[in-house]
């Protein structure tokens, strides 16, 4: 049993106790084997659940989140737009195609000269060789499919490119992770990196890994990007949040799966 | 402002950070089947009485459940399912919800055996209560304390 | 998940006078009736699924009533013992007098 040290400015104390954050430091169970969610001193937010939740993950017919995968499997073979093509028209069988993009992804987009993530890449398909409309971001058709697309990536070990062109972008994405923000002056690694393993309220607090999303939660009841908690975490810290697919949010994507680099690809993990 | 707190230690498992957020741990509702949301007289409605021997029946859920939204749940009940005797039905209420009436199950004896599964939404920390309703006309009921917490970030 | 899909799972193959279990889930927000528009204030109507029912070959083998306390995406598992070859049909009724099913098959070994 390891006691963890808190130390926060009284300011900091003050805004939060009133608002919404009420720490408490909990003991770690540092004894438990998680096998395949822990690589090295990293561990998936699937560790920090209860017995319930992992059971209802694991179980591919019990997870909630399948519904979706099952529904992007569909649309995988639906023929959209000008050029009447389906994606398994280019693409056949998706485990076969797909196996690797969701643990390699975002990668570096030569025609914008930028990083896009899962999500971006369904789109530029839409638009660009399908001549269809592209997914609005949150939509349950953009959520589905990018599950379904992650999907078959399940267990593959998350490693993604972050030097020569990516560099200045993985750097952004890091300066983002440990910039404080907001009215409660909080940055991400505040809470995921110094007080990771400790109780919040009621919750315990994970090292915000992204190997699992799109991620059904039950508090949103639907499956949900990692750019909307993204939005969320940024919110409860009363900092203003950044647009779905925004070049910030991407960058920190690009960092935060580096961060998770060997954990496997969980999608769609389920979170409370 | 760099003043530094230091933390104070209130028991074997937390240390409790600042007044409010201990007045927030302590104001948690108290367990308790005193409470009355309308399960009884739901209870009534179906089985036509409001109480029943704690017998046969069993509801299994987790003992603290981390978001209220999706609370795993079983049901089930001794009874060997012949056509003579079996079990027509289980019913499940939260004592705490602002409405008390969650499913009922209707076996039949092609079930083989009185189990069942599903997922309820829970308000609060409560009591659930199972009430089973047999072939001749007997009923039955259990009670399960369940802690509900909820989650802390992400909108 | 505006689509409502139901998806069910029974074993491929069972042996007569095995216990089987049958797990459904079908993909629906449970709308308890009870939350406000955020933007309108005004409640949101009631929708959910609200009676499941299992056939096998043409006879109920088991049903359930939902309420609103049902978690959205309503998962439910039952036991059944197999005693012939046949077909399951699972039949969902929501609000608004809308209705699902799925059929599968049970092979006996
Ligand atoms: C007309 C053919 C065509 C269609 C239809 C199409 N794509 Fe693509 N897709 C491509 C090509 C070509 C590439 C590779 C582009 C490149 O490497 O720059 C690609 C790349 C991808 C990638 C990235 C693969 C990787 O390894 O990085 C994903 C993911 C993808 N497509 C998903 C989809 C989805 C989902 C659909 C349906 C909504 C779809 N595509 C429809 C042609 C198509
Ligand atoms: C005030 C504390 C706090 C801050 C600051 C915070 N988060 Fe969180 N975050 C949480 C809590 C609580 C959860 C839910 C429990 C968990 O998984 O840690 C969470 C969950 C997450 C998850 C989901 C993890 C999973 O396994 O699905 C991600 C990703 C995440 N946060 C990213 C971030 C990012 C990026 C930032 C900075 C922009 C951030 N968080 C800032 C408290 C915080």
């Amino acid at each position: 049993m390891k006691i963890k040290s808190l130390v926060i400015s009284a300011a900091t104390v003050a805004l939060a106790s009133t608002a919404y954050i009420g720490l408490s430091v909990a003991f770690d169970d540092d004894s438990h084997d998680w096998g395949d969610y822990q690589v090295e001193d990293r561990r998936s937010g699937y560790t920090y659940r209860s017995a319930e939740t992992r059971a209802l993950q694991d179980d591919e017919f019990e997870n909630p989140g399948m519904v979706g995968v099952d529904h992007g499997a569909e649309l995988w073979n639906i023929a959209e737009g000008s050029e009447g093509k389906a994606c398994a028209d280019c693409h056949g069988d998706a485990s076969e195609s797909m196996a690797k993009v969701g643990a390699t992804y975002p990668k570096f987009n030569a025609a914008s000269s930028k990083p896009i993530n899962v999500e971006q890449r369904i789109n530029l398909c839409r638009v660009e060789n399908m001549g269809a409309e592209p997914f609005k971001y949150e939509s349950g058709e953009m959520l589905n499919m990018t599950a379904f697309v992650k999907n078959q990536s399940l267990g593959e070990p998350v490693n993604v490119v972050i030097d020569g062109e990516m560099a200045p972008f993985f750097e952004k994405g890091k300066e983002f992770y440990y910039e404080r923000r907001g009215q409660l002056d909080m940055a991400c690694s505040h809470c995921h990196e110094d007080n990771e393993g400790n109780m919040i309220r009621a919750d315990h607090l994970s090292q915000g890994q992204i190997n699992g999303f799109p991620t059904y939660r039950f508090k949103w009841q639907k499956l949900g990007s990692v750019h909307r908690r993204f939005r969320g975490c940024n919110k409860n810290i009363r900092a203003t949040p950044y647009k779905y697919g925004s070049d910030e949010y991407v960058n920190l994507e690009l960092y935060l799966t580096w961060r998770g680099r060997g954990l496997p690809i969980e999608t769609p993990a389920v979170r409370n | 402002m760099t003043e530094k707190l230091q933390l104070v230690v209130s028991n074997r498992r937390h240390f409790i950070l600042g007044a409010t957020a201990a007045a927030t741990l302590l104001s948690l509702p108290k367990l308790g089947f005193a409470e009355d949301n309308g399960w009884k007289a739901a209870m009534e409605g179906l089985v036509g009485s409001s109480e029943a021997d704690a017998n046969r029946v069993s509801i299994e859920l987790p003992e603290i459940a981390e978001n209220g939204n999706t609370v795993p749940f079983s049901v089930a009940v001794e009874s060997p399912m012949t056509d003579e005797d079996h079990v027509k039905a289980v019913h499940v209420f939260a004592t705490g919800n602002p409405r008390p009436d969650i499913g009922s199950f209707m076996f039949t004896p092609a079930n083989g055996v009185a189990d069942a599964s599903s997922r309820m939404r829970l308000g609060r920390t409560q009591d659930i209560v199972a009430v089973a309703e047999m072939s001749n006309g007997q009923v039955f009921m259990a009670t399960q304390t369940v802690k509900v917490t909820i989650g802390g970030c992400g909108g | 998940m505006a689509k409502v899909k139901p998806r069910v799972k029974v074993p491929k193959k069972a042996s007569v006078g095995d216990v089987v279990t049958i797990k459904t889930l079908i993909s629906h927000k449970m709308e308890t009736g009870l939350r406000k528009d955020k933007e309108t204030g005004e409640l949101i109507p009631r929708d959910i699924i609200s009676a499941f029912e299992a056939k096998f070959n043409g006879a109920t083998v088991f049903s359930m009533n939902l309420h609103a306390g049902i978690s959205a995406n309503p998962f439910v598992s039952f036991p059944m013992k197999v005693t012939e070859a046949g077909e399951f049909e699972f039949i969902w009724n929501a609000d608004g007098e809308k209705t699902y099913s799925k059929k599968a098959k049970l092979k006996v070994a």
